[in-house]
């Protein structure tokens, strides 16, 4: 507190510091709480429930990129799982077929592939906007699915290719067991990992770049009346929500140890979009919320009954007409007339 | 075409060399010349369908000419688009509202501000500590009104907060010309003049070096034109300074005797 303090004294930005702070003071509250909760979150809960939270790791990191293509540029892709999977097989190949251990190189590896991947999509979708750019992404990623399916020699058909265990900062940790490693270190790597990708994804969405795709997104001719290359941006968006989507692939793989074609079928794209929506892709953290809620709920409902599917399809059903604004969209009505009432 | 050479000299931003464009059998715009200078604020006449409309996507980059030359301070910009033209120094704003529903005031300025001094793809810069930005757009909007509505979301102003907020963002490109296409419609007379005050006052202001106004208001050609350009069934009728213009009678007819008919008809 100090250190800033002396920041606001000293700068020009005297003005807008203080303000800032002012307006970002609960949001850092509940930020610092959160992530002091799930760093204690191993310590004071089951092992079950631990290795809950690491898939809402993997995909709130997918669904900050997902989200960066649909909340804030206004393109919904049907196809995102294809990159989700990318990120999962690129895991799977490197730890099983080309012996690479470093988890470091897994993520970035697969990130980049994905970017690679995503490039020529992306100049074919984003041509196109609302329903056609969403059937042609979900176009791909039938594609891409059935290439995982029927390839079977290069990918292991409905089996897939297993997932080895990494080494996390070139350390293997083989005095611990599957379980202790991934609700241990792992864990921890991914929460890192989820504040890490987090945080720059807040800067993207508050730099010059998020401005103009909120542009795109409320008004594209206009934007580009105004100087920006509506096209090219959208394009950049696709390319970094791909990378994010890689990464939540990653995790997602060795946390189950499998990387499978589901990964890469449109029902898994469609539950990207599930919990974005679920949580909100009006606000940043939406699709982090919707990614915890999901997987939670999730695990209760299917352990209560073998319908789950139907209360969690009633669910978004429910959100969508009552909360269009999802979780998050509830949180911040409760807040502002908590507000209200204390001024 | 003696006129148009005249004026082609080292001060022409923006000029036209037998411009035609045709959809097929129908001819738009029929060799249409013509060339503006510096100071210049150059109204397009002409009763609906006259070409007007193609003309300025002409002129714009937005449509490639069927034959001929458009250039823009010497460099061909047939067909080059919205992006490359802001680049260049040319702003646009439609006769239609357009703004970012759920961008602020700020906002909005803050786009047009970014991408003409190529702070675009800076993708972890801040825009809310950005001194230079805050103080650029904070200009802009003193110059339009808005400067008390900074954070207010575009799709809850008024209406002429609205069409101001348009042009102020066009403004912001800091263009050498801009191109206004029906700057007042859907504004009651009164407010008309006031609009047409603000604007010239934020030309001035901005360094904008010529005007291109498309207009179906006489009053307001009358008075703000430097020259006038009036087309007919893609040709050009004439292209005079005003007061030869409102002197000659069959011209005006040609113009504004048509138009006064569908004035007519859109107040029923």
């Amino acid at each position: 507190m100090s250190a800033d303090g002396h920041i606001i004294e000293s700068g020009a930005q005297a003005e807008v510091r203080p303000t800032l702070l002012r307006r970002h003071g609960a949001l850092l509250v509940i930020l610092a709480t959160a992530i002091v909760v799930l760093a204690a979150f191993p310590n004071i809960a089951q092992p079950y429930y631990v290795t809950l939270v690491l898939p809402a790791f993997a995909y709130g990191i997918a669904l900050l990129g997902f989200n960066l293509l649909f909340g804030y540029t206004g393109l919904l892709s049907f196809g995102h799982a294809l990159f989700v999977a990318i990120g999962a097989y690129g895991a799977a190949v490197l730890t099983s077929k080309l012996g690479v251990k470093s988890f470091e190189v897994i993520l970035l590896a697969s990130g980049l592939a994905a970017v690679a991947v995503a490039i020529p999509v992306a100049l074919l979708a984003v041509r196109y906007v609302r329903i056609f750019f969403g059937i042609l992404t979900l176009a791909f990623g039938m594609l891409f699915h059935s290439f995982l399916f029927k390839f079977y020699d290069l990918t292991g058909g409905d089996t897939g290719i297993r997932v080895l265990r990494p080494s996390l900062l070139g350390y293997e940790w083989n005095e611990l067991d599957k379980t202790a490693f991934l609700i241990g270190p792992y864990y921890y790597y991914c929460l890192v990992l989820l504040i890490v990708l987090g945080f720059i994804m807040w800067r993207i969405v508050h730099s010059p770049f998020g401005l103009h795709l909120v542009a795109i997104r409320e008004n594209p001719r206009k934007a580009e009346y105004l100087g920006v290359q509506v096209r090219l941006f959208r394009l950049a968006a696709f390319a970094i929500s791909a990378f994010y989507c890689a990464i939540g692939g990653v995790i997602l793989a060795i946390n189950t140890g499998q990387a499978d074609p589901e990964l890469a079928y449109w029902t898994h794209s469609g539950e990207l979009v599930f919990m974005t929506v679920l949580g909100g892709f009006a606000n940043f953290f939406g699709p982090l919320v919707g990614a915890f809620t999901f997987i939670f709920l999730k695990s209760e409902l299917m352990s209560v009954t073998q319908y789950w599917r139907f209360f969690l399809g009633a669910t978004l059903a429910l959100i969508v007409i009552l909360f269009p604004r999802g979780v998050m969209g509830v949180g911040q009505d409760l807040w502002s007339r908590v507000k209200r009432k204390a001024a | 075409m003696v006129a148009s050479e005249a004026q082609s000299g080292m001060n022409t931003l923006i000029e036209t060399v037998e411009v035609s464009k045709a959809y097929g059998s129908f001819v738009a715009l029929d060799r249409v010349s013509l060339a503006i200078a510096q100071g210049e604020l150059v109204s397009i006449v002409g009763p609906n369908g006259a070409g007007k409309t193609t003309l300025v996507n002409v002129l714009t980059g937005l449509l490639k000419p069927s034959a001929g030359v458009v250039r823009f301070k010497g460099s061909d910009i047939a067909g080059i688009g919205p992006v490359a033209l802001a680049k260049q120094g040319m702003a646009r704003a439609f006769q239609l509202v357009h703004i970012f529903p759920a961008m602020t005031v700020a906002q909005t300025i803050s786009v047009a501000v970014i991408s003409q001094t190529s702070k675009s793809w800076r993708l972890f810069a801040s825009v809310a500590t950005d001194e230079i930005l805050r103080s650029r757009v904070r200009d802009v909007a003193a110059i339009f009104g808005l400067a008390g509505k900074l954070d207010a979301e575009a799709r809850l102003l008024s209406q002429g907060e609205k069409k101001l907020l348009d042009i102020a963002s066009a403004f912001a490109l800091t263009p050498e010309v801009i191109l206004l296409d029906e700057p007042t419609s859907g504004v009651s007379s009164g407010d008309k003049h006031g609009i047409m005050r603000t604007l010239l006052e934020a030309a001035k202001h901005a360094g904008v070096q010529a005007i291109i106004l498309v207009e179906h208001d006489m009053n307001l050609v009358a008075e703000y034109s430097t020259r006038i350009v009036a087309l007919k069934e893609g040709r050009v009728l004439a292209d005079l300074p005003p007061a030869a213009f409102f002197s000659d009678q069959d011209i005006v007819e040609a113009v504004v005797g048509k138009l006064g008919g569908k004035l007519s008809r859109q107040a029923h």
